[in-house]
């Protein structure tokens, strides 16, 4: 298991069908976005159809979790039990993605130094051994 | 020759409360109230009645609403499919057009909001209480889109609005300087509003500057004067056709556009979606929406004597100054500063009544009322001579908006 930042009760995430994919990569410790079969185009989060050609033939492209942090907040307010405030929420633009962010944590870091623009790097943190979260510290290189 | 428009003529609300002040009356009594008054504003009487309306997921559906105020029939009853405050003015919108396409002709759009008889919103149903029995954290299956969505934004705490709305301001205030300070003059300015206004839960407490910067911290930069209030009431406006509306009690108001909607790919905004486009990260995403209603009324911004911005978080109201081009993108900080928006010497007075952040939460639809009592004359902070007044439901979500004018 990996280091814990969270809490046990932090809320679970929830999927249908079309974004279980996502998920069960993430159980891998696989970083994933959508990525259109017939435009190559990428998307986040995962829907049936490619939004630019309509095709609905997709895979599924890894990323090196590597990025930026695009804009954040820090919350004040406890969210379950035993959570540590404030905590940060930041949407974090992903390196090789083909453009796409994704809303995460920023964590590893004392609140105040979070910016625009730092550097990122990805870690896992296992829930459970059938739930892992995708979150961002500072980049170490 | 332009179609017949539809026109308000009623409005009405309950009294307003802090969230959960109302536990005795039930959600449903008070939209039956909202609507009783609204309809008795209008001089018309309940059998006059044959469509409802509502929006943001109301528990208080109009078949139920319909048979327990003895509707002769419900002709139209409709829901705006758009999550959150942003159907307000869209409900008013498809009740216009019902009455202006034949398939109503009284119809009346109300909210009622009592969260305090259900669940707190923002807590996605989690307590700080520790459990005793803890569950082991696991994928759970989404009953809705909308839940599959938040998917994407829950595991990481993100259920708060207060939180998910920082996310733009953040970094509105990265790309144009905007200030803390100037968010909290929005607040100051329509609390002050709402000192005027008898129905204003915060009428009788003053704010200052300091008291905004001196706030807890919710979710930065959202303090907690950032932040609108969590209230319990109804509210309820009445949608008529331009010939019923003639000799009614009250001067109607008359509904010049209505415009509805989200822009390419913004699907429930940045709540859950990180990918809105660049350009419309820090707006509202109510830009081209604005645009198609300017264009459709055949008025400018410079029209407007009075406007009630939906005001979630300030924000929020920020944002939309920008969006429906009462500034420049990036200088709705220094518009507000140059006092803009208040009542006295405002060049835009918006949210007359205190708005969302000091009159009541009602999702917006108190923002209606007000809009037709600045029409009327009958606003507590009113606006000589006003005769074109802007509306708007929510911003950073799907969103609506109306043009009113007097008739």
């Amino acid at each position: 298991m990996s280091e814990r930042y969270f809490p046990d009760t932090m809320p679970p995430p929830m999927a249908d069908g079309t974004s279980l994919p996502w998920w069960k990569a993430a159980a891998e410790h696989r970083l994933v976005v959508q990525e259109c079969g017939a435009c190559q185009v990428t998307r986040l989060p995962p829907s049936p159809v490619c939004p630019d050609c309509r095709s609905d033939q997709f895979g599924w492209r890894e990323v090196s979790g590597e990025g930026e942090v695009y804009t954040f907040t820090r919350v004040h307010r406890p969210l379950g039990a035993g959570q540590a405030i404030p905590f940060i929420i930041a949407v974090i633009a992903l390196d090789g993605s083909g453009g796409l962010r994704m809303i995460s944590n920023v964590v590893e870091i004392e609140a105040d130094a979070v910016a625009i623009g730092m550097r990122v790097e990805l870690v896992w943190e296992d829930m459970s051994p059938d739930l892992a979260i995708p979150r961002f510290r500072p980049a170490t290189n | 020759m332009s179609p017949a428009r539809a026109h308000i003529v009623g409005v009405g609300e309950s009294a307003y409360a802090r969230w959960g002040k109302i536990g005795e009356v039930s959600e449903h009594a008070l939209a039956c109230q909202a609507i009783q008054r609204a309809v008795a504003d209008a001089g018309l009487s309940m059998d006059d009645v044959d469509g409802l309306a509502s929006f943001a997921e109301d528990r208080n559906e109009a078949v139920f609403l319909a048979a327990e105020l003895g509707l002769p029939a419900l002709r139209f009853g409709n829901m705006v499919w758009m999550p959150g405050g942003g159907g307000g003015c869209a409900a008013v919108s498809n009740a216009a057009m019902a009455v202006e396409t034949g398939q109503a002709e009284v119809v009346v759009v109300y909210r009622s909001l009592c969260q305090g008889q259900f669940y707190r919103f923002g807590s996605g149903g989690v307590s700080t209480d520790a459990p005793a029995d803890p569950p082991v954290p696991s994928l759970q299956q989404a009953n809705s889109l909308l839940m599959a969505s938040m998917g994407f934004a829950m595991p990481y705490g993100l259920l708060m609005a207060a939180a998910a709305y920082a996310l733009p301001t953040r970094r509105h205030m990265h790309l144009y300087g905007t200030t803390s300070e100037q968010l909290g003059l929005l607040a100051v300015t329509f609390r002050e509003h709402a000192s005027r206004n008898p129905r204003a839960v915060m009428g009788g407490r003053p704010l200052t500057l300091e008291d905004h910067q001196a706030s807890p911290m919710i979710a930065d930069p959202h303090r907690l004067f950032d932040c609108c209030l969590e209230s319990d009431g109804a509210c309820a406006v009445v949608v008529t056709t331009e010939e019923r509306a003639r000799d009614l009690a009250k001067r109607p108001v008359e509904i010049l556009g209505s415009e509805q909607g989200a822009p390419r790919g913004y699907a429930f905004g940045p709540f859950t979606n990180a990918n809105i486009p660049d350009a419309l990260y820090a707006t509202g995403g109510g830009e081209e929406m604005a645009g198609r209603l300017w264009a459709k009324t055949g008025l400018s911004p410079g029209d407007v004597d009075v406007a009630q911005l939906y005001d979630h978080f300030t924000g929020c109201v920020l944002m939309q100054l920008e969006d429906y081009g009462f500034c420049q993108r990036g200088e709705a900080g220094a518009f507000i500063e140059s006092g803009a928006l208040a009542w006295k010497g405002g060049s835009l007075p918006t949210n007359t009544h205190g708005g969302s952040l000091s009159e009541a939460y009602i999702h917006g639809l108190n923002h209606v009322v007000e809009g037709v009592r600045s029409l009327r004359g009958e606003s507590t902070s009113p606006v000589e001579n006003a005769e074109v007044c802007l509306v708007t439901s929510a911003a950073c979500v799907p969103s609506s908006a109306v043009l009113l004018g007097r008739k």
